[in-house]
């Protein structure tokens, strides 16, 4: 299948146009073209390396592309504020920080940044939505286990009424019960609120549970982006390689 | 005092190069290196001041004003690196500083406008200043890397740069402030000042003596607050870009 491919048929969330970033010498992501489709689960996939968390902090804004254009919504993101930007496209990355203080602490930093307070009360309907129980609120973030603070930082994003979700490993320090938990949150939030995920993952079972779409990038490029059963047939050599582990 | 009784006082040099002959410091070329340096230096001063204040001329005060913040700037701006910029921002604040306590003491006539208070005042102002912008820059470039992961979290939850920094700015500034306000609340019981001490030596009343130094401790305080505050607003902007992204210093991972 072609990179063309989610442009023409489905409506794209987020469209990349020839991107690129890097260095003079060293290309992290060379010539991507493709989309996120709306409303629907991405999972990027790939080896170690690819660009993946590159890909994702070029959507959020936290990095410029050297070259290229990403649009939001139809929209080159590079014309939007970047405030307004990192709000509507939400990220939570593999080991998010949790900041000094509370679980509320963190919870009312989104708002806080905005000049707003969190009440209680929106504080627990945000933790009821992430599946984290109401006696935590005000519990040392310090205290929490792995998938605990993932669902906070989760909660931490959500806060912002984001409409893309990107999801950078946020389950691969976490024991099984709590990974199947997040997958649970994630699938609820993407069902209920028609959230538009996008959610790298090292776990191929993983990607295949959760995935209505598929990217797969290697060296910086995309290999293959379509439905999810990309990941079970691909003609070209070094994705079947991927596919099969040898990475 | 006489030359014989100043050169007596090499005695305090000659012990610790003794010292360290004996127990193999290997500090004896350091020591005699520090006491020339100091040595030519402020005779040098001392003959630069005498001529300034005979002269009564404020070109040579401003020149020597001048000296003195271009050498505490080139001293500072070693530990600021790699802040963008950072030898005019620390003009900027040094000179800001001198002009704002300059302007009350001479303004509401705290002191006469004489070389004498002028250039003394300015040395212990911009002395403690540069020591200040020293202990902020090394805590601040320190803080910034330390939490740079916490910063990115509050750009990416879609913070401004200010809010990204805030606490390291706040953290560094009460880092660089609190030697400043420590030393100042045992003054008097656990140490003499040193230009109260001259003073004093020099004949003056132990009364009027303490005042003077008064003055020189309320005016150390605004210069710890101001050097911190105004080093660290005009410092933190260029650890970002126009899009409010903090600079990279290597490529980003993957």
């Amino acid at each position: 299948m072609n990179t063309e491919w989610t442009a023409s048929l489905y409506e794209p969330a987020l469209h990349f146009q020839r991107v690129s970033f890097g260095t003079a010498t060293t290309k992290i992501i060379d010539e991507v073209t493709g989309s996120f489709p709306k409303q629907q689960i991405t999972v990027l996939v790939g080896p170690s390396g690819a660009g993946k968390t590159t890909l994702l902090k070029l959507c959020n804004g936290l990095l410029n592309p050297t070259s290229g254009e990403i649009y939001l919504e139809g929209k080159p993101i590079k014309e939007m504020a970047p405030t307004d930007l990192r709000r509507r496209a939400g990220i939570v990355l593999q080991q998010t920080p949790m900041i000094d203080g509370s679980v509320y602490d963190n919870l009312a930093l989104t708002l806080r940044l905005q000049g707003k307070e969190l009440s209680q009360e929106e504080a627990y309907d945000i933790l009821d939505q992430v599946g984290l129980e109401r006696k935590y609120l005000q519990s040392d973030s310090d205290s929490l286990s792995g998938g605990q603070r993932q669902k906070v930082s989760i909660a931490r994003t959500l806060l912002n009424k984001s409409e893309i979700l990107l999801l950078d490993e946020i389950t691969s320090a976490l024991d099984p019960s709590s990974l199947h938990e997040v997958e649970e949150l994630i699938r609820n939030l993407h069902k209920v609120y028609g959230i538009t995920v996008v959610w790298i993952t090292h776990n191929l079972e993983q990607a295949r549970r959760m995935g209505h779409y598929a990217w797969i990038m290697m060296d910086g490029k995309v290999k293959e982006t379509g439905e999810i059963s990309v990941l079970e047939h691909s003609e070209k050599p070094e994705v079947q390689s991927f596919l099969r582990g040898d990475y | 005092m006489t030359t014989t009784a100043l050169l007596l006082t090499l005695v305090f040099v000659f012990i610790p190069i003794i010292l360290s002959k004996t127990l193999g410091l290997q500090l004896e070329k350091d020591t005699i290196v520090a006491t020339v340096r100091s040595t030519v230096q402020l005779l040098l001063v001392g003959f630069v001041l005498k001529f300034v204040f005979d002269s009564e001329s404020y070109l040579f005060i401003f020149l020597m004003v001048a000296l003195m913040i271009a050498a505490a700037v080139q001293n500072a701006r070693k530990k600021g690196q790699q802040i963008r910029g950072i030898t005019w921002k620390l003009a900027v604040t040094f000179i800001f500083l001198e002009v704002l306590t300059q302007g009350i003491l001479l303004g509401f006539a705290i002191v006469p406008a004489t070389a004498q208070y002028i250039i003394s005042l300015t040395g212990m102002v911009i002395g403690n200043s540069m020591v200040l912008a020293i202990l902020f820059l090394n805590r601040f470039v320190a803080e910034v890397e330390t939490h740079r992961a916490e910063s990115e979290l509050i750009l990416s939850l879609g913070g401004t740069p200010k809010q990204a920094i805030h606490r390291q700015l706040i953290r560094s500034i009460q880092a660089s402030m609190i030697p400043t306000i420590e030393s100042q609340k045992t003054i008097g019981l656990v140490q003499l000042p040193g230009m109260m001490s001259g003073q004093i030596i020099a004949g003056a009343d132990p009364l009027e003596a303490v005042q003077f130094q008064l003055l020189v401790v309320f005016l150390l305080l605004t210069t710890a607050a101001l050097t911190s505050v105004c080093l660290g607003l005009l410092s933190y902007p260029t650890l970002f870009n126009e899009r409010m992204q903090m600079i990279q210093k290597e490529p980003a991972d993957k």
